[in-house]
């Protein structure tokens, strides 16, 4: 059923209401479009002839169109004031002029569009029989036998999202914030805490509608509770928050997916922002959405000029603060805090990776699309070897340095660390052949291996072995070697970066494990 | 008017928030007259009633060139550098 009510105003300001007692013969129209303006002295003639028994109106969409039509064709049938497009939307035809018979019988028709004469003749035909009134005073042998309408003003790009945001049946369910016309809606937003400090884009009605156009999800879906507010955040709060992060609809199934990931009790997102070490997640994006998405695993990856992994990162940490309530000097109580915690994602460079990639490590396909979140307090920070040739060497130089990971003294960490190897250290160490990821993880804990007397409290430095423990100990264990890491585990290894340059980069986990933080992964649902 | 969406749990309700409150002991008050027509009278019976309440307080008075425009620049900054606080009469 397209033929819905309305009650629409004449050039009179008389509300015409559809249905009306009459049958109906309704015509959109737009004052542009050419075949329109071929149409409308034909609607007029059918009104001069059949306007007694029913109503024959035309629908235009602009009201100063509706006025130029009428004074063009010195028409005298009710011209109806359709600019809200309101109505043009909820009849949904594409093409105007768009005419429809509602007869006697009331059945919902199916409009013609444009013109085509021979269906035109017919419904003329039909109407006449249908009102048992003479035929309308049409001289169709001057008429061409056919021309294209022109597109509806409604489905115009820049108004049909808003319509549909504002339609019956809009799966916009958010509180509406009205800004008035005098405030700048930027420091607006500024002003009610919205923002991470930096400009975000206002959610508009129509930008969070084709946000949601991104992914097939229900607008409604509780995707996560967050902490602290313990707050259900629906597919709809994302999309908004994607909107403001500068996200494209694309880029949402990742956003859904890092929400929930970092949501979960194993990552546990009101821990890695309420600590004082000032923790925050590092999205690694893998599998096939990063290519079709646009994002950067190649030169600059952990950086800022990429539109995907800049906007991905800080969309999830606008959910956290504007749905979770997680910010500075409330729960977030980061002492230092860092820059990460406004964004913090990009994606492996797989191809460039002579080992699996990090997903498929983690139990899913290659072509799977996923994210990972990790709870890191610094980073990246960047590991440079630009003299080393031979593999064991560099594997040996990105041991040494994950060694300053919270401080270099202590060693035996349960401490996740996430290793981002550079492609050229990439190419040393695959330069005599196969060099696996365990082969490096043992090789990182070999060379960070100290006897555990140095990371007894010292002239330099109390941290790390108190006096009273290390008196309790013997000298077999004071000199048994204790690596940077509790087990090999703890290092997650992934590939990017550009081509030229010997620089890997760390990022420092925090409070590993179920008191504080696990890393977790989540399939990206497109 | 622009529309947005709340990006909140929505626990609270969207409000602009008032400037902290200056506390009971001002040092210098400013009262900027808007230039309504008969905005002085309400001003000299304010001014009156402060200068009675705070005895300590000095009291500046400041006008506005026209009330339909926003307050210059330099204005504002004038007041922001004397004043603790000021009193503005916003409507008739």
């Amino acid at each position: 059923m397209t033929a819905k009510a309305f009650s629409l105003p004449d050039m009179t300001g008389e509300p015409r209401a559809f249905p009306s007692a009459r049958p109906s013969l309704i015509c959109f129209v737009k004052e542009d479009c050419a075949t329109c303006n071929l149409a409308a002295p034909v609607l007029e003639a059918f009104h001069r002839a059949w306007g007694e028994a029913a109503d024959v109106w035309m629908v235009g969409q602009t009201a100063d169109g509706n006025a130029i039509l009428k004074d063009r064709h010195g028409l005298t049938l009710p011209i109806l004031d359709d600019s809200a497009l309101r109505t043009s939307l909820a009849w949904d035809f594409e093409i105007v002029p768009a005419v429809y018979w509602i007869g006697p019988d009331g059945e919902p028709p199916a409009p013609l569009e444009g013109f085509v004469k021979a269906e035109w003749e017919a419904l003329a035909a039909r109407i006449a029989a249908d009102l048992a009134l003479p035929a309308a005073a049409v001289a169709w042998a001057d008429l061409p036998d056919w021309r294209p309408g022109c597109g509806s003003k409604h489905l115009d790009p820049d108004i049909h999202d808003r319509l549909l945001a504002e339609a019956e049946g809009s799966p916009i369910r958010a509180r509406r914030i009205e800004v008035a016309g005098g405030d700048d809606i930027d420091e607006f937003m500024f002003d009610q805490g919205f923002s991470d400090g930096l400009p975000v884009v206002a959610p508009t009605p129509e930008r969070v509608l084709r946000m949601l156009s991104g992914t097939t999800r229900g607008p409604q879906d509780i995707v996560a509770i967050v902490p602290p507010s313990m707050a259900p955040v629906t597919v709809e709060k994302i999309a908004i928050n994607a909107v403001m992060a500068g996200c494209r609809p694309e880029y949402l199934p990742v956003v859904i997916a890092g929400v929930e990931a970092v949501c979960t009790d194993e990552f546990n997102i009101h821990g890695v922002n309420a600590t004082t070490m000032g923790a925050s997640p590092v999205l690694v994006v893998n599998g096939p959405i990063r290519q079709r998405i646009g994002m950067n695993m190649k030169q600059a990856a952990l950086g800022n000029g990429n539109r995907a992994n800049a906007t991905i990162g800080r969309a999830v940490r606008l959910v956290v603060r504007n749905v979770g309530g997680a910010r500075p000097g409330g729960t977030d109580r980061s002492t230092m805090s860092n820059p990460m915690k406004f964004t913090m994602c990009f994606a492996e460079w797989e191809e460039g990776s002579p080992w699996e990639p990090l997903h498929v490590e983690r139990g899913f396909q290659r072509e799977d699309s996923v994210v990972t979140a990790f709870a890191m307090t610094s980073g990246p920070v960047q590991i440079v070897d630009q003299d080393s040739r031979k593999p064991d060497h560099i594997a040996g130089t990105l041991g040494l340095g994950l060694e300053g990971v919270f401080l270099s003294k202590i060693h035996r960490m349960p401490v996740d660390t996430l290793l981002v190897v550079c492609p050229e250290h990439v190419k040393t160490l695959t330069s005599e052949g196969d060099y696996p990821k365990a082969r490096l993880r043992d090789r990182i804990q070999a060379v960070t291996a100290r006897p555990l007397r140095e990371m007894v409290a010292d002239d330099v430095s109390a941290a790390g072995i108190s006096l009273a423990s290390a008196a309790k100990m013997t000298e077999a264990q004071l000199a048994a070697p204790a690596p940077k890491f509790a087990d090999t585990k703890f290092i997650h290894i992934v590939v990017a970066g550009s081509e030229a340059g010997k620089f890997s980069a760390a990022f420092h986990g925090w409070l590993t494990g179920a008191a504080g933080s696990a890393v977790v992964s989540r399939k990206i649902e497109c | 008017m622009t529309t947005i969406l709340d990006p909140t749990d929505e626990r609270v309700p969207v409000a602009r928030q008032i400037t902290p409150r200056a506390g009971n002991t001002p040092g210098v008050i400013g009262l900027l007259d808007i230039s309504k027509p008969r905005g002085n009278v309400l001003l000299d019976e304010l001014e009156r009633l402060l200068a009675v309440r705070f005895p300590e307080a000095e009291i500046k008075r400041y006008a506005k060139p026209t009330f339909a425009k926003p307050c210059p620049s330099d204005l504002r900054l004038k007041m922001k550098a004397e004043c603790k606080v000021v009193v503005e009469g916003l409507a008739d």
